[in-house]
């Protein structure tokens, strides 16, 4: 519930500060109130429930496969967005995925991260149980031999 | 026509990266516009996956998300 308020609260933001066309440093200040604020904030082209650009979406997936609630930003609706946040971040592409206003990665690394278990770690997720493997619930099993014969 | 476009454009992309970053591999492919890259070497031994992308978008400063609308980077820390 809180994520989601921050969420709206982190867009109107920066779409305001944006719209106000208010000096360069307040839109960074706000950028970087959001990233403060937020434990887990995305920036991404589009919204979660409509990202705009593959890239995004597949950080979007990520996160909501482990079930960490996040906040969004999106950096379409004003091009300053964008050239503020890499001016914070020293990255250049979008998304940026941010946990604890430490900057985690884009699209790749977050897939990567997502697919070898770590993001669960990142993001304070318990990692879900492994399936067992097929062989070893063979074995723990006492062979059956089923009679036929009568 | 088009594969002559692609072979030049994730040519010129390998090239960079590794005359960016020296001693490091890169293998490239893309369309003109979206490129998958794989960059292998030593110097992304021991330093956070940011920072190993970081080498790579560094080689390309604000041409990425403009002249080359997307990269899809994978690195590898190799043994020296």
């Amino acid at each position: 519930m809180s994520d989601e308020l921050n969420r709206e609260a982190a867009v109107a933001a920066a779409d305001e500060t944006a719209a106000a066309d208010v000096p360069t440093m307040t839109l960074r200040e706000a950028i970087q109130s959001a990233i403060d604020e937020n434990e887990v904030i995305l920036f991404m082209k589009g919204v979660p429930d409509a990202p705009a650009c593959g890239f995004s979406a597949r950080a979007v997936s990520a996160l909501e496969h482990v079930g960490k609630p996040f906040a969004a930003v999106n950096i379409l609706p004003d091009p300053r967005i964008r050239e503020e946040l890499s001016a914070i971040s020293g990255w250049p592409t979008i998304p940026q995925l941010f946990v604890s206003g430490e900057l985690i990665g884009g699209a790749d690394i977050i897939t990567e991260m997502y697919e070898d278990g770590e993001l669960y770690d990142t993001l304070g997720v318990e990692r879900p149980v492994a399936a067992a493997p097929i062989d070893a619930g063979a074995e723990s099993q006492p062979l059956k031999i089923e009679n036929r014969l009568s | 026509m088009a594969s002559e476009t692609q072979d030049v454009e994730a040519t010129e992309i390998k090239t960079r990266i590794e005359a960016g970053i020296p001693g490091c591999r890169a293998t490239v492919t893309g369309d003109g516009h979206h490129f998958q890259a794989v960059v292998e070497g030593p110097m992304f031994g021991g330093i956070s996956r940011v920072a190993q992308h970081k080498l790579v978008y560094d080689v390309f400063g604000d041409e990425l998300g403009d002249r080359i609308h997307a990269l899809a980077l994978k690195t590898k820390a190799t043994e020296d």
